[in-house]
């Protein structure tokens, strides 16, 4: 999985500026997409490409139980979100709904990963590979129900 | 093992699990709203393009459904999302929906202990995230999204981590001027906002017992904004007693052993406490309320699950009652029932006497939703969760999180205000 960066440098970006309250009503994935990262960065819908990933801080996703924050960022084009950690909620609907995928980075990674950066990803064997600055780090590996979900698409697509 | 770990063991048929474990747990009881609800509508949707048969739930008995977010109906699309909801109900037969208009209707983390609708010892699931509220009843009670929440109403089981439990002791009294929002925010202020991040908060100690029914809720619905999978406390008389009240009689309470285990405890002495703010923009950045006191207001919101329920609507009258407020102040009661005992213990004529607009049970502006979300620039104190930007309408307003008593003290005076400060 290849695609570009959108950093953000914030710990703790929350349910309520990736899709704001006012759009809960909304369960058009389309529209939802319009409003996606709004509370942070307005402009977000505008640059954002099919296929680029989120890097942030610790606690991405905290907030809400909205499934409308994976879907937005999903159906913006968004493949993953590279983040030093999650909120237990918004990882498991990333997860279960198959929308995207979250993945836990070290410190070190997300300092040297810029704005821009192409990345290839490669959940198989755990690794980052920065194609702009040739670089390779490590992710956190998938737990493993996490990784067996991952696997088979989706909880509804996972036997247990 | 604890109690989480007792109910998760017991839910998923095993003698024993241990934190980290990962088990398929039989649910109780699962809840949906109407923000929730036509989510899972969707996936419902969804699914059935991919040839998944979803014409019957698992147990139609065992689901209920809230109307709270953008009732009473906000605007068309919340209408709909409405009718939706309703059809929905109607076609999986499911008959515990307690809709806006017809009687008993609220707020569904106040509805699901007023009503009872969740017992202790059950595994209780539901689309919202503050779901945590309801472990004061000694239910592991856990918020999930739209995907999780159809998978339960079709199977009748989730996939959960068995979570780490932090243990709260909170010895002696809170003192009179001090609420258990000030509490559980001085918690928040100390492990942070992912302090509690897929573990479970559990409360115990002296000062648990001291506390009411709604105060402890209070504890519980505030784990989510330290990042908690849940929060317990171990049912006592007081909750079997409120639960009589309502009816409810038929269950297995669980209690954890002696022995059990807790990743780490953390003591609080009651008598120490002050009344604390959160500060914008996020629960973990408290401060004394009188170092805050300089902040001039535009409202005050009394509402919301966390800050609605009748204890806090008593409390605001102790304040209100004979004063007039300074600026602009909603007060919206959790849910009908709540506002009935309000209006006959005569706590909504003091607060119309006060100079308050007094609304219908809704989550409302807590989550930016309708009925009094704040413009550009607006700063609000505010008995509600969450203060993140944008939380309770424009991104630039700003949201103080306070407890009842000190929201209602600011009402009076227009900046923040210690109770104890009031003439």
């Amino acid at each position: 999985m290849i695609g570009n960066v959108i950093k953000y440098e914030k710990d703790n970006i929350d349910t309520d500026v990736i899709i704001p309250g006012t759009y809960l009503k909304i369960h058009d994935y389309a529209e939802l997409a319009t409003h996606a990262m709004e509370g942070l960065d307005p402009d977000f819908h505008k640059k954002v490409k099919e296929g680029d990933f989120i890097l942030a801080g610790k606690n991405f996703g905290c907030g809400s139980s909205r499934e409308h924050a994976p879907i937005a960022l999903a159906h913006s084009g968004i493949k993953a979100v590279l983040a030093l950690s999650f909120a237990r909620i918004f990882y498991r609907n990333a997860v279960d709904g198959a929308f995207l995928l979250p993945i836990e980075i070290n410190e070190d990674a997300y300092k040297d990963i810029s704005n821009g950066d192409e990345l290839e990803i490669n959940i198989d064997n755990i690794e980052i590979i920065n194609l702009t600055k040739n670089k390779n780090y490590q992710m956190k590996p998938f737990s493993e129900i996490i990784g067996k979900i991952i696997a088979a698409g989706g909880l509804f697509k996972f036997q247990p | 093992m604890n109690i989480t770990e007792k109910i998760l063991a017991r839910a998923s048929n095993k003698k024993k699990v241990e934190p980290e474990d990962v088990v398929f747990v039989n649910v109780d009881k699962v809840m949906l709203h109407d923000v929730s609800g036509p989510g899972v509508i969707k996936v419902f949707e969804k699914l059935q393009k991919q040839g998944v048969n979803v014409e019957k739930l698992w147990d139609p008995s065992k689901v209920w459904v809230a109307e709270d977010h953008f009732v009473p109906s906000a605007d068309m699309v919340s209408a709909e999302n409405i009718v939706k909801l309703s059809n929905f109900t109607k076609k999986y037969g499911i008959e515990k929906h307690f809709k806006y208009g017809m009687g008993q209707y609220g707020i569904c983390h106040t509805l699901s202990h007023e009503e009872a609708m969740v017992l202790p010892g059950e595994v209780y699931v539901g689309g919202d995230s503050h779901t945590n509220t309801t472990g004061t009843l000694g239910a592991f009670a856990c918020g999930l999204g739209h995907t999780d929440i159809a998978y339960v109403l079709l199977n009748g089981k989730i996939w959960l981590k068995v979570p780490e439990t932090l243990y709260f002791k909170i010895n002696g009294k809170l003192p009179e001027h001090v609420m258990a929002k000030d509490l559980i925010l001085k918690i928040i202020g100390d492990i942070g906002t992912d302090g509690a991040a897929y573990k479970a908060m559990q409360f115990g100690g002296s000062g648990i017992d001291e506390m009411s029914v709604d105060e402890r809720l209070t504890l519980t619905n505030m784990t989510t904004e330290a990042g908690a999978k849940n929060g317990i406390i171990e049912p006592d008389q007081k909750i079997m007693d409120y639960l009589a009240e309502r009816g409810a009689t038929d269950f297995s309470a669980v209690k954890g052993d002696a022995d059990a285990n807790y990743a780490k405890t953390f003591e609080y002495e009651a008598s120490e406490m002050e009344p604390i703010v959160a500060k914008p923009f996020s629960p973990e950045n408290v401060s004394v309320v009188r170092e805050t006191s300089s902040i001039d207001l535009d409202k005050a919101y009394i509402g919301s699950c966390t800050g609605a329920k009748l204890d806090d609507l008593k409390a605001v009258a102790r304040i209100l009652k004979g004063r007039k407020v300074k600026i602009r102040t909603e007060i919206l009661p959790a849910a009908i029932s709540i506002y009935k005992k309000a209006l006959e213990n005569g706590l909504i004529k003091i607060f119309l006497d006060a100079g308050v607009t007094v609304g219908p049970p809704t989550c409302g502006a807590c989550c930016g939703a309708h009925m009094g979300v704040l413009a550009k620039d607006e700063i609000c104190v505010s008995t509600t969760n969450r203060n993140f930007p944008g939380r309770m309408g424009h991104v630039d307003s700003q949201t103080y999180l306070a407890s009842p008593l000190v929201v209602a003290a600011s009402a009076v005076t227009g900046k923040l205000t210690d109770p104890r400060d009031l003439n």
